[in-house]
């Protein structure tokens, strides 16, 4: 099954852009959000760019369809005529009247879809008219819509949920209630994503002013990720879930997919390159499959939801720290600074000198090495000036040393390192067996309580 | 005659020179500099600001270029070198900054530091601001700088920030050395030059122009300031010692560059031939194809791997298309009135390094101008009566400070090191001027 589908956005807006993206390769589309339509602003994406990069993450102020609900039923109608085989799914909604919900649900049903999706997350615009998020932020209101739509409908119902909520449970659970067949998550966040300095006005510009927007893109897959398992691993709230937020290659499919998704969702990567980027998502996913053994998806989902336990649960006995490849080095020293600054100072400069020296502080070395006097090698006259680096491309001063006794295994160091496979965190053994803080405090207790009644054993 | 403002205004250029010698390193344009400042690594302690003789804190007026501020990034390079502009354009970053830094050992391209930082000055430029930074509280006292070359220009710009009046004597009409008049047109225009020692003007440095200094004039100046400092450079080019030496046709690079630059020489005739194998050499080759001549030939005594030019000036030559002419030498001058041929020699290395011309095995090239450009001598004969103290000629310094044998002068530059890199004189002489500052104040401390 092709699980890669466009989410409602505007890349699902009309049928003819949806038949073009079944022709470049997607498995399925939500619709573009149906229901009586609204009139947009403009302008009314902004997004943030970082390092140079575009579009980490993308901010819109639009609302829902802004076409007539008969057109696009019309429209989903020819759409499933002419590619019976792809999954269309409308995404609805309407006022929070039960007749309003069965109405609209009766008319996406007759026009073909191929199942329904409650977007109870839109957080502007919407949410005002007592729509989108607020209904997806109060269970009760949750629960209650998506039971009216149980009563109608014929096709699977998928609740979209927001994650402007401190829980995502809690919303989650309330749709698994109501009788939701699916859900899918995320929706976008609550955001501003900046402010022009010059004019002080927010983006994206309306006539001066802004609002707040949902953020997607690359920038909230990891806390989409994050309210994936959440729910995944939540035996009230789990059901057959679509994952959303961050899209854009087959190594975030597959990591949606071991947190339980059937299908992934993809909105921002469209907009950002359009339709092709598929091609490479599902290529790479089955290279990856096949390279891992696996069949199919159900082969590997939900692999990974064993393995996010609570903090309580992990090993405290187990110790890593970092090494440093001196092959590698080329002497940034972002390490080094980044430990003593960020981390546990125990990454050291010293291996010019003859005995380890563990006093200089960074602000020194640049304070001595600033006081050299420096000249322009000149080819005839500074002919021996330029000495080889010894074993190593990088000079001995300039590739840090891990004090591993000092070294927390924080990561840190190998975060920073611009190298791949430079620095490395390697594990030392520390003679203990595993042992959690779920078990310390157990056995603490029990200590405690040994003590009180003196047992001699412990 | 006095004068502090305008120089820029009063700069001879030709538009003619202005078209054949296009920049060698086109400026960055503002996106393209944004993507290359945020290449760069941000290094702790950076190999490149090591290797800067100034010291300029590479990373941190890159990442300034990164973020868009790009008058915090002038400011931070104009606060370790003055004349952050002329060394973002004249500087050797190959064997520099670019030289030392970590992307070569991560099998990528060096950043490009020079032209980032030509980026940032010329928006300082294009902005129209002042030079960042005004002079310290009037200390009242002053200092002579002789020579107006970039060792006085970055001295006197300390010892302005510092409250010490400057004042700089030059030979010339106009100031900055070999920064004006010696540097290849297609690395640093003289007009940017002049642009960049307007704004040391209006810092308060003062210039006297037409001053040639010699022992009487200089037993003068000690008795008027406080201390004097030497940023005379190199003397004239040293001669061949042949016989018709005098004749039309035949001139230094130094003379030829700098008629170039000012204007005064626009065309060269056909067939050119220069002779020595340094940076000088290359700069005067290169700038006689420009000029238009069909043939130009640099002779050399020795190897392509012993010349003192840099590697990539050697290579830049070539596809300029000059013709090198290795382990030759001139040994005689032919012409009636002007010069016609150059009878050259092959030379044999013997044993012991050294050169001897092989007579039988000569040959005659015709050529019509003979650039020489064979080293200079030193230029300090008028300190000779024990001033200060001597070593073939080149003036003994502390180099950490700038102090020569006698207190009460200091020097920096081509005078002291034999001739080097404008950011190495620049270095000297803000040693120095931190030098004189530091040492007027213990001086004086008690008077
Ligand atoms: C411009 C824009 C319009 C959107 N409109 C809708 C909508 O009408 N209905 C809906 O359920 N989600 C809508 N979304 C949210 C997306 O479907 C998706 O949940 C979100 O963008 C996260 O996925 P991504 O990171 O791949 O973009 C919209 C997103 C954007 C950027
Ligand atoms: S892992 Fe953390 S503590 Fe250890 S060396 Fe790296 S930065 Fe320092
Ligand atoms: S960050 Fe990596 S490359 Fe840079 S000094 Fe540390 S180990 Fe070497
Ligand atoms: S060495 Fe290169 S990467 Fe590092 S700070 Fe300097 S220019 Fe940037």
């Amino acid at each position: 099954m092709n699980p890669f589908w466009l989410a409602s956005a505007p890349p699902t807006n009309c049928g003819e852009q949806i038949m073009r993206a079944f022709d470049a390769g997607w498995g399925g589309a939500v619709w573009k959000t149906i229901g009586e339509p609204i009139t947009n602003v403009s302008s009314r994406y902004s997004s943030i760019d970082w390092n140079g990069q575009r579009m980490m993450g993308l901010n819109n102020i639009e609302l829902i369809s802004d076409r007539p609900i008969e057109v696009n039923l019309r429209e989903i109608a020819e759409v499933k005529k002419r590619y019976p085989k792809h999954v269309v799914i409308a995404s609805l909604m309407v006022e929070s009247s039960r007749e309003a919900w069965h109405e609209m649900v009766q008319r996406t049903e007759d026009a073909g879809a191929d199942g329904l999706e409650l977007n109870f997350g839109c957080p502007h615009g919407m949410s005002e008219r007592g729509m989108g998020s607020a209904v997806g932020q109060v269970p009760e209101y949750c629960e209650q819509i998506t039971a009216w739509v149980k009563e109608k409908a014929r096709t699977p119902v998928i609740v979209k949920l927001t994650p402007n909520i401190s829980d995502i449970r809690i919303p989650a659970r309330a749709a698994k209630a109501g009788g939701a067949d699916a859900l899918s998550a995320i929706n976008t966040i609550n955001s501003i994503t900046g402010i022009d300095l010059d004019t002080l006005e927010p983006r994206p510009n309306v006539d001066g002013k802004s609002s707040h927007g949902g953020y997607c893109g690359p920038a909230v897959k990891p806390i989409a990720l994050n309210m994936v398992q959440q729910v995944m691993s939540d035996p009230t709230a789990a059901l057959p879930m679509s994952g959303i937020g961050g899209v854009a290659t087959w190594q975030d499919a597959a990591e949606f997919i071991l947190l339980g998704a059937g299908t992934v969702q993809v909105c921002t990567a469209a907009m950002h390159y359009g339709y092709r980027i598929v091609e490479d998502m599902a290529d790479g996913l089955l290279a990856w499959m096949g390279r891992k053994g696996y069949q199919s998806l159900d082969d590997f989902r939900g692999r990974s939801l064993p393995n996010v336990l609570e903090w309580k649960q992990l090993n405290l006995n187990y110790k890593i720290v970092a090494h440093i490849e001196e092959t590698k080095c080329i002497g940034c020293d972002l390490c080094y600074t980044a430990c003593w600054d960020g981390a546990h100072q125990c990454i050291h400069l010293d291996r010019g000198l003859p005995s380890p020296d563990i006093t200089r502080t960074p602000a020194q070395i640049a304070a001595i090495s600033s006081r050299t006097i420096s000249m322009t090698p000149l080819p005839k006259l500074d002919a021996h000036s330029a000495g080889g680096h010894g074993p190593y491309a990088t000079p001995l001063a300039r590739i840090p040393r891990v004090d591993e006794e000092h070294c927390v295994g924080c990561n840190l160091c190998s975060l920073v390192c611009p190298v791949p496979e430079c620095i490395t965190m390697q594990q030392r053994d520390t003679g203990l067996p595993p042992e959690t803080w779920e078990e310390r405090v157990a056995k603490g207790a029990a200590a405690e309580a040994n003590a009180i009644t003196g047992n001699p054993n412990l | 005659m006095s004068t502090s403002v305008g120089f820029f205004e009063r700069s001879p250029g030709s538009p003619e020179i202005a078209a054949r010698f296009g920049d060698l390193h086109p400026p960055l344009a503002p996106a393209s500099a944004v993507i290359e400042a945020h290449r760069c690594l941000y290094c702790f302690d950076a190999p490149c600001t090591a290797a800067c003789p100034t010291h300029i804190d590479v990373p941190r007026f890159i990442k300034k270029i990164a973020s868009g501020n790009l008058e915090g990034s002038a400011r931070t390079i104009l606060d370790a070198n003055i004349l952050g502009a002329s060394c973002a354009r004249a500087c050797p970053v190959q064997v520099l900054c670019e030289g030392s830094c970590v992307m070569h050992r991560n099998n990528e391209r060096p950043i490009e530091i020079g032209r980032l930082q030509r980026f940032a000055m010329d928006a300082l430029h294009a902005s129209g601001a002042p030079l960042p930074f005004s002079p310290g509280a009037d200390t009242g006292k002053k200092v002579a700088l002789i020579g107006g070359g970039p060792a006085s220009l970055a001295c006197a710009a300390e010892l302005r920030r510092q409250g010490i009046q400057a004042e700089i004597f030059d030979a010339r009409e106009l100031p900055g050395g070999l920064n004006t008049y010696g540097i290849a047109e297609y690395k640093l225009p003289l007009a940017e030059s002049l642009r960049e020692i307007d704004m040391l003007a209006q810092l308060g440095v003062e210039f006297h122009f037409n001053a040639t200094v010699d022992a009487e004039k200089l037993a003068a100046l000690e008795a008027q300031f406080d201390a004097v400092f030497l940023g005379v450079g190199l003397g004239a080019i040293h001669k061949l010692g042949l016989a018709n030496e005098e004749r039309e046709g035949v001139t230094n690079a130094l003379d030829f560059i700098a008629g170039y630059k000012s204007g005064t020489i626009t065309s060269v005739p056909e067939k050119v031939a220069v002779i020595g194998g340094g940076n000088t050499a290359i700069d005067a080759a290169n700038a006689a194809v420009r000029l238009g001549a069909a043939e130009v030939h640099m002779i050399y005594r020795r190897g392509p791997q012993q010349m003192s030019a840099f590697a990539f000036e050697y290579e830049h030559a070539k596809q300029e298309g000059v013709r090198f002419h290795f382990h030759v030498t001139p040994v005689g001058i032919v012409g009636a009135d002007r010069i016609e041929a150059l009878q050259l020699a092959r030379l044999e290395e013997l044993t012991d390094g050294m050169l001897v011309p092989k007579a039988e095995d000569g040959r005659v090239l015709e050529v019509d101008l003979v650039v020489l450009a064979i080293g200079q001598g030193t230029h300090t004969d008028f300190l000779r009566d024990g001033k200060v103290q001597l070593e073939k000629g080149r003036i003994v310094v502390n180099r950490v400070n700038g102090k020569t044998s006698n207190p009460k002068y200091f020097a920096g530059g081509d005078c002291t090191n034999g001739g080097r890199e404008v950011v190495d004189a620049v270095a000297d002489g803000k040693r120095a001027g931190i030098g004189i500052a530091a040492w007027l104040e213990v001086a004086h401390a008690n008077a």
